[in-house]
């Protein structure tokens, strides 16, 4: 029954969505409201039946309904409650299901919220919109159905990858992935529908900022989930692997950021108009192209075999967008003239300018480095893995770069920046940069890079922290109030400028948590009996026992620690091996980790004797990892603050601010 | 609109899309095995069904061998099944030897599952500690060998197999002996 109604509700939303499409574009070219109002229709009540299907399929997983085959698939009646519920997302069919439910609230929403003003080009967007939801509840109906039959109906499943279940991230990374990459389909949709329409102003720009905030923000947050989440259950101590998984959530990262930049040189200057549009494009391509590379298999079980025609079907759909999109481009660039031009080499535009090659040469790179195996394989017939060396090396110099560049773009006002006001800005952004330079030196930080990521770091530190000041100083002396109420009234004055600028130091505050972590990290490994003391750093490790228990998903083997400050207990570490019934025998070593803003201590269990008699551990201890986590935060909150509205709020701040002063 | 613009946009996608259509006929996961052409690791493995039964893959010499592993828990494990048992069935009086083999799973739940599955035509065999899945480079479930007369493996196969497939191996052995190796 849950079978038929999840898998009708799934069919229905297809053929909606073939419907409003062809309405929108229809009622545009007949000029039929009626039509264009149906196709905004058909995105509401789609949302709705993605909703059903979705809760039909937790209810299912909640119910242990093994006659889906999904459920069958992923499900286990000794999981507990919640990775029931986030089995959802762990796999092939379940993620394609989630990522239609996101899409369609998506759609609806943008639809919803532009309802009254956009005409043609609104109904264009509803229609690419409606049209990519339509790929992806295509795959649902044929191959990779989430609601199967499974006959002769198993007693129990083998629950998720263990590696999926090992950790409550699980539970947060995937969610905010989604809703990072699938809105990206909004700024597409828009910018599709202004090159349809005909309607090349900003309109699309202006009516799209604030989505594509909204999903750079996701995907900000969702790819530092991500490099938590690797952190805490992988065991190695580190985050970051450039894995193709990885890449392909970093590289729309990447263009969404550069976006960001030059979207507002496009609404200052009226520049970069074509540019804009293309990279808003490959942002959605390149989560196209993310999913299709990972088919989100890699991450789905032990065995990613015969994912069957779903690459094929990827493949047609991504040739198909990447043709009609940059076709439609080109064919419109010349209409898309720029309206200003570049006054000065040293301004914000320049800047800008310069920030966009930095991110377009980053994203080509992680690309290639991606693809290069494919590459190889194609024209030698060779297979070759391109690691992290490769990467390393060719956008270390990239980060350095734009490291410098988030000081210096904020000092630079726009047009032309005169000599005097780069003096006076400079002056304290320098004295950093050689402070910082200086006890790196001193504290024995001899790479280059690992130099230049704490200058540059502290360079860009003060620059952005003077930007705060000055503002709240200025508007100290407009309103005569306190410079905290002066520095928080920013965020209400210009709330895109100084979210910026928030974004901006929390990026800063991760660079330095990636160079310390990097840059100081200890390890040690040994085989320790009972009662055998280990040291690492300031650390006093003594293995108090070897323990083995059972939970009801899993066998359990523990190392147990102390954490030792003289003759003072002060914690304990508990690094883990759990063994998943139903996946078999390899365990899920599962690190114990304990936070401190000055270092992490990091262990692992390698390996045990049987009888407990002795254990293999790894210790490592990493300076500054949770600022990297701290750092993710931060740039979520700038972007946050970013999203409210600006210029109307501004007069009317202004205004109200006149007022109060008057008064008093 | 500029015709030409468009064209040359055409023209600079196309190798991109060739190059991903080309990756689309490879399986990422499939590690090239120097297995076939090599001795197939020797094992000695009890029986599944708890008779004590042990199965040496020396004493088979002179035999084709088909040796898959699987699991309860393994979905298209159930997609072969029933080829497989066909296909033991159909080779048994030519003597050619078919043995399971449970990797990561218990006993009780193999037998079950095969009770479900209405039998299993051959005899699995357990696997303790997966040794004999290390031995054989295993990348998971279902995969299946077919070693010849002089305990050489020929095929490595990577997930779901068929009758037809496996007579394709198989039938060359019986009818010309030993053979050359192959690769998929």
């Amino acid at each position: 029954m849950i079978r038929i109604l999840g898998y009708s509700a799934v069919a229905a939303a297809l053929a909606l969505s073939l419907y409003g499409a062809v309405a929108a574009i229809w009622g545009v070219r007949a000029r039929q409201a009626a039509l264009i109002r149906s196709a905004r229709a058909a995105a509401y009540v789609n949302a709705g039946l993605l909703l059903l299907a979705n809760l039909l399929m937790v209810y299912a997983l909640l119910t242990h309904d093994f006659s889906i085959s999904y459920v069958a698939q992923v499900g286990s009646r000794a999981t507990p409650v919640w990775v029931s519920v986030v089995s959802l997302w762990s796999s092939l069919e379940g993620s394609i299901l989630f990522w239609g439910l996101v899409l369609a609230l998506y759609t609806a929403a943008a639809m919803y919220f532009t309802r009254a003003s956009l005409g043609a080009l609104g109904a264009y967007a509803n229609a690419v919109m409606l049209a990519v939801g339509a790929f992806f509840y295509l795959l649902m109906v044929g191959p990779a159905n989430p609601f199967g039959a499974v006959f002769p109906v198993p007693a129990d499943g083998p629950g998720p990858n263990p590696l999926l279940q090992n950790h409550y991230l699980m539970a947060v990374h995937p969610p905010l992935l989604y809703l990072g990459y699938v809105g990206m389909t909004v700024p597409f949709g828009f910018a599709m529908g202004a090159l349809l329409s005909g309607r090349l102003d900003d309109t699309w720009l202006r009516v799209t900022r604030r989505w594509t905030v909204t999903a750079w923000m996701f995907l900000s947050l969702a790819i530092m989930a991500g490099m938590w989440w690797s952190y805490e259950v992988l065991g190695w101590g580190g985050y970051w692997a450039w894995d193709p998984v990885e890449n392909a959530s970093f590289m729309p990262w990447l263009t969404a950021t550069a976006f960001l930049h030059s979207g507002m040189v496009q609404e200052r200057r009226g520049m970069l108009r074509v540019w804009n549009l293309a990279l808003i494009i490959s942002t959605f391509l390149l989560t196209i192209l993310g999913t299709f590379l990972t088919r989100s298999g890699v991450l789905s079980s032990v065995h990613a075999f015969g994912e069957g025609p779903i690459g094929m079907y990827f493949l047609v759909f991504m040739a198909l967008l990447l043709v009609s999109s940059l076709a439609l481009l080109a064919g419109r660039s010349t209409e898309l003239k720029s309206t200003g031009n570049l006054d000065s080499m040293v301004s914000r535009e320049s800047a800008f300018l310069l920030n966009n090659l930095l991110f377009t040469a980053f994203t080509f790179t992680v690309l290639l480095g991606t693809l290069y195996p494919l590459l190889a394989e194609a024209l030698r017939g060779v297979k070759v893995s391109v690691g992290a060396p490769f990467f390393n090396k060719m956008t270390l110099p990239i980060c350095a770069a734009l490291l410098f560049l988030v000081g210096v773009g904020p000092m630079l006002p726009w047009r032309v920046a005169s000599r005097d006001q780069l003096k006076r800005n400079l002056l304290a952004p320098t004295g950093a940069l050689i402070l910082a330079l200086a006890v790196s030196l001193l504290t024995g930080v001899r790479s280059v890079y690992g130099l230049m990521a704490f200058a540059f770091a502290g360079f860009a530190l003060v620059a952005n922290l003077q930007e705060f000041a000055q503002g709240a100083r200025a508007r100290q002396r407009h309103t005569g109030t306190g410079f905290l109420p002066a520095l928080l009234s920013l965020f209400r004055v210009n709330p895109r400028r100084f979210g910026g600028y928030t974004a901006h130091v929390g990026i800063i505050i991760a660079a330095l948590g990636i160079a310390a972590s990097s840059e100081f990290r200890l390890e040690r490994e040994a085989t320790m009996r009972p009662g055998d003391t280990i040291e690492v750093a300031e650390y006093k490790l003594p293995l108090d026992d070897i323990e083995g228990f059972n939970e009801p998903h899993r066998f359990v083997v523990a190392a147990n620690y102390s954490i030792m400050d003289g003759e003072r207990v002060t914690g304990s570490m508990n690094p883990r091996l759990n063994y998943y019934t139903g996946r078999g025998g390899e365990p899920v070593t599962t690190p114990s980790v304990r936070s401190r803003v000055r270092n992490d201590l990091y262990m692992t269990l390698l390996a045990f004797e049987q009888d407990g008699s002795s254990a293999t551990v790894s210790v490592i201890v990493e300076p500054l990892v949770s600022w990297i986590w701290a750092g993710g935060l931060i740039v979520a909150l700038g972007a946050i603050l970013a999203m409210r509205p600006a210029r109307a709020r501004v007069a009317a701040g202004a205004a109200r601010e006149r007022a109060t002063v008057e008064a008093a | 609109m500029s015709i030409r613009r468009v064209l040359i946009t055409i023209a600079i996608c196309i190798p991109l899309i060739a190059l991903l259509a080309f990756g689309l006929t490879r399986d990422p996961n499939e590690i090239p095995s120097p297995l076939p052409g090599k001795a197939a690791p020797e094992f000695k493995l009890v029986a599944m069904d708890g008779s004590a039964d042990t199965v040496n893959l020396a004493s088979l010499r002179g035999k084709v061998v088909v040796l898959n592993f699987w699991a309860s828990w393994c979905l298209q494990c159930r997609d072969e099944h029933a080829d497989l048992s066909m296909a033991a069935n159909l080779y048994r009086e030519r003597g050619v030897e078919f043995y399971g083999v449970l990797y990561n799973d218990q006993a009780a739940n193999g037998l079950r599952w095969i009770e479900e599955m209405g039998g299993q035509s051959y005899a699995s065999l357990l696997d303790p500690g997966s040794r004999t899945a290390v031995d054989y480079g295993l990348y998971g479930v279902p995969e299946t060998f077919i070693i010849d007369q002089e305990g050489r493996v020929i095929r490595k196969k990577i997930g779901p197999t068929t009758v037809s497939e496996l007579a394709s191996f198989i039938d060359p052995l019986l009818t010309a002996g030993p053979q050359q190796e192959s690769t998929e």
